[in-house]
């Protein structure tokens, strides 16, 4: 586990070299291999997020229609949320190998069970009068969920969604396991060079800010999505 | 699939359990350490929880707390402790698990108390009870289903990312993984993947069960009782809904 490469053959870099928290030259000279792992982190987080929301979409909707499974989704929901992140990978690591695929199916996963969770919340939220209403002005099925249910169930949607990301960024660094952790790499990477903090606090701060963007963004976009909501305020 | 047959042979081997750093030993330091964790956390976050519920204080800060929670990977915490001064071992691993904690059981300790209706509060002043006893005997009791739903989020939520800390050279079950993963065995990895699952899937059972006995009222079969179709699909209000 712990492959140190020490700077000379009696001398440890822990006992010899100052080990500063922070370190803007790491950053400065590492720049290249920090992108590529954030790219990392980027594609697998969004990757997993966009699948879980494909297959939660019509899972809720499915469990909205019929009482008998809503009670299996959620159970299995809350089975899957309680497996740990690191047994899920090992579970998955045989079929995928040690290839990023590993780490983006148990994310995916994992932002499935969130995302039902709340789209089912939004779509059960939705006002019966309201679609009640939408029926007898003529709406057809396709066009009470596209025009009625999904705006109406878009904030909670959206706050979903943020639950979602967020959790999914920090995550990501599990996937060390396999050798696919995105920013995490930075973490366990520091921590086996001889406890290389600047790397590691690189990696940690790396996921909070990214995952705060992602926040952000997400918050924005729903700003937009919810012209209707900015009135009220 | 020869990966679990392995895993199952790995199982069924006795000296794998009692070997020393077989899987009992794990067991235990695993559990040594998450229940040190929670406890500490439970000793810091339920009375701040209590303090700022029952005076409808800090909103602001505790929803801040367990957004930012939620952003920060577990890993990324325990490798920051176990780099520190701390050291590496059980004591960083402990500590690093109890600063997690905190938020669910804080948050949802929050919550209970400021959901406790503003009436029965006015009552009890009014039957004379100090403000201690309001506490204690009303606050308390009508919060409790949701203190301790902070505590099994809290201590599910320790007890697999204990797993984790082998992957810093930590102790506990996780390192059956990370062992199995050096040694390019399948069927080691997945025995450790599955008693980690186990455990913490045991964990939210025996916790589920605790907090069904400490919850005073009438009481509905914790795993039999269907959730009203009102919040049959609500996500926790808190931190906790999160996978770990």
């Amino acid at each position: 586990m712990l492959n140190a490469h020490a700077g000379g053959p009696t001398v440890f870099a822990a006992d010899a070299a100052p080990n500063p928290w922070f370190d803007p030259s790491y950053v400065v000279d590492h720049w290249d291999s920090i992108m590529g792992y954030l790219g990392e982190h980027i594609r697998l987080t969004v990757g997993a997020v966009v699948i879980g929301s494909l297959i939660a979409l019509p899972l809720a909707v499915l469990a909205r229609r019929s009482r008998f499974l809503a009670g299996p989704v959620l159970a299995l929901s809350t089975i899957i949320y309680t497996i740990p992140s690191l047994a899920m990978f090992a579970f998955i690591f045989p079929f995928t190998g040690l290839s990023a695929k590993t780490v983006l199916i148990g994310l995916a996963l994992y932002s499935l069970v969130i995302l039902v969770r709340n789209f089912l919340t939004g779509l059960q939220g939705v006002p019966a009068d309201v679609r009640e209403a939408a029926r007898g002005m003529g709406y057809g099925s396709l066009r009470l969920f596209w025009q009625i249910d999904m705006r109406m169930a878009l904030p909670t949607f959206m706050a979903g969604l943020r639950i979602a990301t967020v959790s999914t960024v920090a995550l990501t660094t599990v996937g060390v396991l396999v050798g696919h952790g995105g920013l995490g790499q930075l973490i366990v990477g520091g921590f086996n060079a001889n406890f290389y903090r600047a790397e590691i606090v690189t990696g940690a701060l790396g996921c909070v800010l990214l995952a705060l963007v992602a926040d952000v963004l997400l918050a924005g976009v729903e700003r937009l999505l919810t012209p209707w909501a900015r009135v009220r305020t | 699939m020869s990966g679990f047959e392995q895993a199952l042979l790995y199982l069924n081997d006795p000296y794998n359990w009692t070997r020393p750093n077989g899987i009992l030993e794990l067991l235990r330091q695993h559990l040594a350490i998450s229940t040190v964790a929670v406890l500490a956390a439970v000793v810091v976050a339920v009375p701040v929880g209590i303090a700022l519920g029952s005076s409808g204080r800090g909103r602001g800060a505790v929803v801040v707390l367990s957004n930012v929670s939620r952003a920060v990977p577990t890993l990324a915490l325990l490798t920051l402790f176990a780099v520190s001064p701390i050291g590496f071992g059980a004591r960083a691993t402990t500590i690093a698990l109890a600063v997690f904690a905190i938020p669910p059981i804080l948050t949802n300790t929050y919550v209970g108390f400021r959901g406790v209706d503003a009436d029965v509060r006015e009552a009890a002043k009014a039957m004379g009870m100090s403000r201690r006893q309001v506490i204690a005997r009303v606050e308390f009791p009508l919060a409790l289903p949701l203190v301790m739903t902070g505590v099994r989020t809290a201590a599910v939520q320790v007890v697999a990312t204990a797993s984790l800390a082998a992957l810093v050279a930590g102790g506990g079950l996780g390192r059956i993984v990370a062992l199995g993963f050096g040694q390019q065995d399948y069927g080691q990895i997945i025995a450790g993947a599955i008693l980690i699952a186990a455990l913490a899937l045991l964990t939210e059972a025996a916790l589920v069960v605790v907090s069904w006995a400490l919850t005073p009222g009438p009481k509905r079969l914790p795993f039999l009782s269907t959730p009203r179709r009102a919040d049959a699909g609500a996500p926790e209000p808190t931190a906790a809904a999160v996978p770990l």
